[in-house]
């Protein structure tokens, strides 16, 4: 069960192929991180799950059914799109932005409302903001009509296009923290694209590192990923070869630890280490 | 303004006459013109030709248009049908452009984004695309609109009554105040309805007013 990839390519009509013998399975109610930079085929992976692209060859199967043979219009209504710049529509308000789905898999216009205000509620969204147009929104606010409005339908599956990639840092921290609360009671089967390797590393169950075309570097846990990368690309991704990771822990005049990173960049404080206090924490 | 005054009830008539082969032509040229700019950007190469084809029908000079018509319509010189079909073609002229261009104007991360959550093309373009080039297919209108009532006056000339009569009537028997009148009542004739367009268009499009990102 879950979503799979099974052998995919993408070639555009230009030539371009953002993607070649593409394989992964990502298990159901857990979220998938495609992590890699701009043009590595992540966007274009995650839109051969609901059709906005077709794979020239291979399949993608949700629960063993092959996308395939799904009427695109009806797949989509059952899976939940977020995107990057929010994507909401600019001439309905931020109650019909959320309630779209709702509506278009027919709901009666009452509870598609009732069910938007209590997304508005689950996304941290203050209800005021109901009757509003989205540019009227801050960029935050914006993302998180855009995930409600993912969300309303109650879908199995979430896609995610670097959602929070146009926003400030503290804004995008905040959004990240909520996506993980949300997860948490919800349980989406989530594919979150994104080229920040600390948002990889926050929000996924399982990180899939790409490189160009839509190659794997390596698959793995957070874990799996930072303490044993497969090779030097991933190693560069994750800023160890320019020492980001590799961390030294000093005693501090007050009790406790101060923690740096190779570079001596100040990372934080902690009150005691593990068994071995070496010199790497 | 004592001739005008004395001739109110006659002015006020041929304002209404004005107004009744105008409008209906605008109407027409905008709900042919849309369709038309639709198929028009679908097919891109035929784009520029559609677009300048059209944009050519508006050095058609406008009184030998009125006279071929009614041959190729089968309708008298002085049927409004005739005018107003006349009209429309000009409308076409100025509109199909316009739209064309509002159409392709909308962003096209809105049109993903409608697309990805699940419209249908057909749903899309009528809920999505088509008011969100609102603001700039209105823009179109007013000016198809202007160019509307100034042209019906030139059907005077064949004898089809509007305010175009009082020029015709002015110059033949010498009236210079009919002839001012004709010119300030056209012109108000065009000021009323492009306010009556923006106000429909502050109506049906609230988001605009908003702000728009
Ligand atoms: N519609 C398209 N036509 C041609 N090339 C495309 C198209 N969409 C994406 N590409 C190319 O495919 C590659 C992968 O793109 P994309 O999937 O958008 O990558 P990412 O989301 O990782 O930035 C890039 O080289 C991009 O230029
Ligand atoms: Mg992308």
């Amino acid at each position: 069960m879950g979503i799979e990839f099974q052998n995919v390519n993408k070639t555009y009509p230009d030539g371009t192929v953002a993607v070649d013998q593409f394989s992964l399975h990502v298990p159901s109610h857990t979220s998938t991180v495609l992590l890699g930079s701009s043009g590595c085929g992540k966007t274009t992976l995650l839109r051969m799950v609901n059709r906005m692209v077709d794979p020239s060859s291979g399949a993608v199967l949700i629960d063993d059914e092959d996308v395939a043979g799904v009427e695109p219009v009806a797949l989509r209504r059952r899976i939940g799109y977020v995107m990057q710049n929010s994507g909401l529509l600019p001439h309905r308000r931020v109650i019909d932005n959320i309630a779209t789905v709702s509506r278009l898999n027919g709901v009666a216009k009452a509870a598609a409302h009732r069910r938007a205000h209590e997304l508005m509620e689950t996304v941290g969204l203050d209800s005021a903001l109901a009757q509003r147009y989205p540019g009227q929104l801050s960029g935050g606010q914006q993302q998180r009509v855009g995930v409600a409005r993912g969300l309303a339908a109650d879908p199995n599956i979430l896609l995610m296009d670097e959602p929070f990639g146009a926003v400030d840092p503290l804004v995008r921290l905040e959004l990240q923290r909520e996506l993980t609360r949300i997860q948490s009671e919800l349980h989406k089967t989530i594919i979150f694209v994104t080229h920040d390797i600390d948002e990889a590393l926050t929000l996924g169950d399982q990180i899939v590192v790409l490189k160009k075309g839509g190659e794997v570097a390596q698959i793995g846990t957070p874990q799996q990923i930072v303490e044993s990368p497969a090779d030097d690309f991933v190693a560069q991704f994750l800023g160890l070869d320019s020492a980001r990771r590799t961390l030294s822990a000093a005693p501090r005049d007050d009790g406790g630890w101060f923690v740096s990173d190779a570079q001596g960049r100040p990372l934080g404080v902690v009150d005691s280490l593990p068994q071995h206090p070496g010199q790497n924490a | 303004m004592a001739w005008i005054l004395d001739h109110l009830p006659r002015i006020l008539e041929l304002s209404l006459a004005h107004l009744l082969l105008a409008a209906p032509a605008i109407a027409a040229a905008f709900l042919v013109a849309v369709p038309i700019a639709w198929a028009a950007n679908r097919v891109r190469p035929l784009r520029e030709i559609v677009v300048s084809g059209t944009g050519l029908l508006y050095a058609v000079p406008s009184l030998p248009l009125f006279i071929v018509l009614p041959i190729i319509l089968g309708t008298g010189v002085r049927d409004t049908l005739n005018v107003i079909v006349a009209l429309t073609i000009f409308g076409l002229a100025l509109m199909v452009r316009s739209a064309a261009d509002a159409l392709d104007s909308v962003d096209g991360g809105v049109r993903l984004a409608s697309t990805a959550v699940g419209y249908s093309a057909a749903l899309r373009f009528f809920t999505v695309e088509l008011p969100l080039a609102g603001p700039a297919l209105l823009a179109g209108l007013r000016v198809v609109s202007v160019s509307t009532i100034s042209l019906v006056s030139v059907s005077a000339v064949l004898g089809v009554q509007s305010l175009g009569s009082l020029f015709t009537d002015g110059f033949e028997r010498g009236i210079v105040p009919s002839i001012v009148a004709g010119i300030a009542f056209t012109a108000v004739l065009a000021l009323l309805l492009d306010l009556l367009l923006v106000a429909a268009g502050r109506l049906t499009m609230p988001w605009v007013k908003g702000g728009r990102r």
